[in-house]
């Protein structure tokens, strides 16, 4: 049986998280792979943490419960770092990509994963980059280049054809917001940093 | 493609080629709402806030934009929505609508004003939890409270069964020896509002597989008039309460029949149930839609171990096909029916009841032929001895079960099995106590 890997996205109401995972989601079933995208539907409030999650794999994935132990955990907004959530069941070998301008080593320590060797943290200023980018401190989309870029999940060419396709479907033919997020994606690919 | 190792894990690096054609990735609602779009009822009446579900708001986008000629008709009330398809399919319009939770237990008394009058609607339940106290998450009790209305039921694992579902629904609920009202239910937030993949098929094979629809009578047909819904006394009722009987009875070959039709179409084979790794198993779960699929997970892991365990997975709940299901069941040691609602019989939930209810019909052997369908008295279920059977309430209210409390559940059903005593009939699980 195929590998399913599982990724947790962690941001608060408003950020985009549910919307990160449904389009990584289409994205990756656009480029051929089995998918699943849903958020954690709880009182919806703006700045409350949310949850949203990600199943990946290349056979059809039948498992229909919560991610409990993701091997990505993507977190859209650093103070709930602060919230051990955020760490709670990532998988040995696992990695987490946190919005943040702080360095991956600071983070590491701030995370409390010193001894954790085997996972893998990165961190990118995904806000910084949406407001040059998009114009609005909007994380979502750049941390979707971040995840691509620390998960290897999809070949980046590809991510990016079919990511345009889907946001210009999104955006109704806005061209400004479509370059704007893909800008936003490339810039995030190309700067985070896993120290 | 071969596989490699990305950071990810083991993994096929997608090159340019992308997705088979007819793979989609929708949420289980927009999986529904293209169904119906590719169907294209005459009328869709629906309730257009909460409790409803965005499948008819999808829809109502599709009949903004010109892509269907449906009339759809916006009401006041999901009492109003079941009225208004009442009324279009008894004037011989093919009709549809749909709800979930209080949405349908307001529906309650059209609910079998539809049936009775034996009107083919088709009607996707997202199920969800009633209240109090309040709750919007998946639940069963919806659908299970309208068990008894004479509405032919279809469950659905994922948005794939769904959408298979609503397509067959309509050949079914149309078919002449049959003439009832079908629900397909698919599991609230877990189906409805997370993207997954599924094949869809080309419009025009939709079309051609559920055809035209032209009842033999109507209200609307001034050739030959009828009357929907006189008054039915003592004289009368028993009559037609008896013919629906029948209906439901005649319904399990249309089922089947139109299931075989849309395996030629879609090449997609679906059954009453669905037995997976049941052959050689000791011990097995029954359970109804998406926790079937992580039912399936855990099976095949287990079954790595070596541990003889599978699923049982019923498609078609009304009507119940309790005999074949009893006689795929026989010879297991021990089995756990799941139910995502409880009776409050303090007895098991509903599909447990009707589940050890069919393997009692099935044991005492004394199945009438004519009351219980042609496998009866004969099915390979004889003479083997039927399963130990525990209860499991889960998942109320939404509360996850995943892979940990399914092993838990074959866990038990392995103590059962090696110490014969099956403790607690009826447990809960994932809960606090």
């Amino acid at each position: 049986m195929a590998d399913i890997v599982e990724v947790r996205w962690h941001g608060r109401g408003g950020q985009g998280a549910k919307t990160a995972a449904l389009l990584l989601a289409e994205a990756a079933s656009e480029a051929g792979l089995h998918v699943q995208g849903f958020p954690e539907y709880g009182p919806e409030r703006m700045g409350a943490p949310v949850l949203a999650f990600n199943r990946f794999s290349d056979e059809p994935i039948t498992l229909h419960s919560h991610v409990a132990e993701p091997s990505v955990v993507a977190v859209l907004d650093p103070t709930l770092i602060r919230d051990q959530g955020v760490v709670a069941g990532i998988k040995d070998g696992g990695a987490l990509v946190v919005n943040t301008p702080v360095p991956p080593g600071d983070m590491r320590r701030r995370l409390g994963l010193e001894a954790r060797k085997d996972l893998r943290v990165a961190t990118v200023d995904a806000s910084v980059i949406a407001l040059r980018t998009i114009g609005q401190a909007i994380p979502n989309t750049p941390m979707m280049g971040a995840v691509i870029k620390v998960t290897g999940l999809l070949e980046f060419d590809q991510f990016i054809e079919v990511t345009e396709k889907l946001l210009a479907q999104k955006f109704k033919g806005r061209r400004e917001l479509v370059a704007g997020n893909l800008e936003a994606i490339k810039a995030a690919y190309g700067e985070v940093d896993e120290g | 493609m071969a596989q490699t190792e990305t950071k990810a894990g083991r993994f096929t690096a997608r090159g340019p080629k992308g997705r088979p054609a007819g793979r989609v990735a929708l949420t289980g609602n927009e999986a529904v709402a293209l169904a119906m779009r590719q169907i294209e009822p005459d009328v869709v009446a629906a309730y257009p806030i909460t409790p409803q579900t965005d499948i008819v708001q999808y829809f109502s986008s599709f009949v903004a934009d010109g892509r269907v000629a449906t009339e759809f008709v916006t009401v006041e009330s999901e009492h109003s929505a079941m009225s208004a398809t009442v009324g279009a399919a008894a004037a011989g319009a093919r009709a549809m609508t749909a709800t979930s939770a209080n949405g349908l237990a307001l529906m309650w008394e059209v609910l079998y004003i539809a049936a009775g009058s034996r009107l083919p609607i088709v009607m996707p339940v997202v199920n969800r939890a009633l209240s109090a106290p309040i709750n919007i998450h998946c639940d069963h009790s919806d659908a299970m409270g309208a068990r008894d209305s004479a509405w032919i039921q279809l469950w659905s694992e994922d948005a794939q069964e769904a959408y298979d579902n609503v397509i067959q629904a309509v050949r079914i609920a149309e078919h002449p020896d049959v003439h009832l009202p079908v629900m397909v239910c698919l599991d609230g937030f877990i189906i409805s509002h997370a993207l997954m993949n599924l094949e869809v098929l080309p419009d025009e094979v939709v079309k051609d597989f559920v055809g035209s629809y032209r009842p033999d009578s109507s209200l609307l047909d001034p050739e030959r008039p009828i009357t929907v819904g006189p008054l039915d006394l003592y004289d009368f009722y028993f009559e037609h309460k008896r013919q629906q009987a029948e209906a439901m009875r005649a319904a399990a070959p249309v089922i089947r029949e139109v299931a075989e039709d849309y395996e030629t179409v879609s090449g997609r084979r679906y059954g009453d149930f669905d037995a997976y790794r049941l052959e050689d198993a000791h011990t097995a779960v029954v359970v109804l839609g998406s926790a079937a699929g992580t039912a399936r997970f855990v099976v095949d892991e287990l079954r790595r171990d070596g541990r003889r365990v599978g699923l049982l997975k019923p498609r078609v709940f009304r009507p119940f096909p309790g005999l074949e299901l009893a006689d795929a069941l026989a010879g297991l040691d021990a089995v756990a029916v799941l139910d995502r609602s409880d009776s409050f019989s303090t007895m098991g939930g509903p599909l447990f009841a009707e589940t050890r209810a069919a393997l009692y019909q099935r044991a005492v052997g004394r199945a009438n032929r004519k009351d219980s369908g042609p496998s009866s008295g004969s099915g390979p279920g004889n003479g083997r001895p039927l399963p130990i059977t525990v209860n499991f309430i889960y998942g109320l209210g939404g509360r996850d079960i995943d892979p940990g409390d399914m092993r838990a559940v074959f866990s038990r059903l392995a103590r059962v099995v090696e110490t014969g005593d099956t403790g607690d009939v009826v447990n809960y699980l994932g809960v606090r106590e």
